[in-house]
């Protein structure tokens, strides 16, 4: 079980109130297929991800953004639980989508970026470092079930 | 792939607004790399690691200046770098890991400060450019 101090999910919870999951996931997910183009190996069915413009506006992004950012939630709720909540999702990674879970680890990182943008200075240092431990928490988790 | 003439003109329109605050983003970017990755302190001992530490502002300083050289000789990084090359290969010795771990942290502190210059074409040419960066340190270690 991950160790949270009482400071780190203060930072986690109160930030991730402020959230606008649906933005902030659509964001996330495009910058992750922009800026490490080979992720898009994993949407084939998504249509256009031909430009940053047209992965910027392709709503398969932006709605399957906000799922994903949607389930993150779920590790919020349950900081103390992490590896169960994701259990069954650590199973369909590996058994059915085939994910490499180097690809969580990189969508942490950009995540984090996300968050830096909207929220600036308020996002700060230990802020950052509390985030960037769910964030690893939460691809471990994920990589957990696999075989 | 390389840089490209477009990665090149972004890298370039970000340094326009960093170059002015070397001394305030670098001891930023170090500050979130220590805290974020409490690993990286291993390699600063010999530093008072406090927040608003002089020597985190010097040193903060002097990375993102190397990182400006690079950036005004951006068509040959190798060359430019070769001397900071050697001194990574045969004094400092950081593990290859840890570039990505700094890169990362100058991402957040480019995100924080100037949200819309780092769009998402921005953000890929700078990543690429900090790689490519990080590529030219570590290539003499063996």
């Amino acid at each position: 079980m991950v160790h949270w101090t009482a400071e780190e999910k203060q930072f986690i919870i109160s930030l991730w109130g402020k959230v606008n999951v649906a933005e902030c996931g659509g964001e996330a997910l495009a910058r992750l297929l922009i800026v490490y183009p080979w992720t898009q190996r994993f949407f084939s069915s998504f249509g256009n991800l031909s430009s940053a413009t047209a992965i910027i506006g392709n709503p398969k992004v932006r709605a399957h953004g906000k799922k994903v950012l949607t389930s993150f939630g779920e590790a919020v709720k349950n900081l103390d639980n992490i590896k169960a909540t994701y259990a069954k999702l650590s199973e369909l990674h590996c058994n059915k989508l085939h994910v490499d879970p180097e690809n969580f680890r990189l969508l942490g990182d950009i995540l984090i970026i996300v968050l830096a943008a909207h929220f600036g200075r308020e996002f700060t240092p230990a802020c950052q470092a509390a985030w960037q431990k769910l964030v690893g928490v939460v691809a471990h988790a994920l990589a957990h079930q696999y075989h | 792939m390389g840089l490209t003439a477009c990665d090149k003109t972004n890298v370039k329109a970000v340094w326009v607004k960093v170059g002015g605050h070397l001394e305030d983003y670098g001891a930023e970017t170090l500050e979130r790399m220590f805290t974020s990755y409490p690993q990286t302190k291993t390699y600063f001992p010999h530093f008072d690691l406090h927040h608003g530490s002089a020597q985190i502002r010097a040193h903060g300083k002097k990375v993102l200046g190397a990182l400006g050289e690079a950036v005004s000789h951006i068509d040959d990084l190798a060359t430019a770098l070769s001397k900071l090359s050697d001194l990574h290969a045969q004094n400092l010795r950081v593990d290859p890991v840890n570039f990505k771990l700094l890169s990362h942290s100058f991402l957040v502190v480019v995100a924080l400060h100037f949200p819309s210059v780092l769009t998402p074409e921005v953000h890929v040419s700078l990543d690429k450019f900090l790689v490519a960066v990080s590529t030219v340190l570590t290539s003499k270690y063996r």
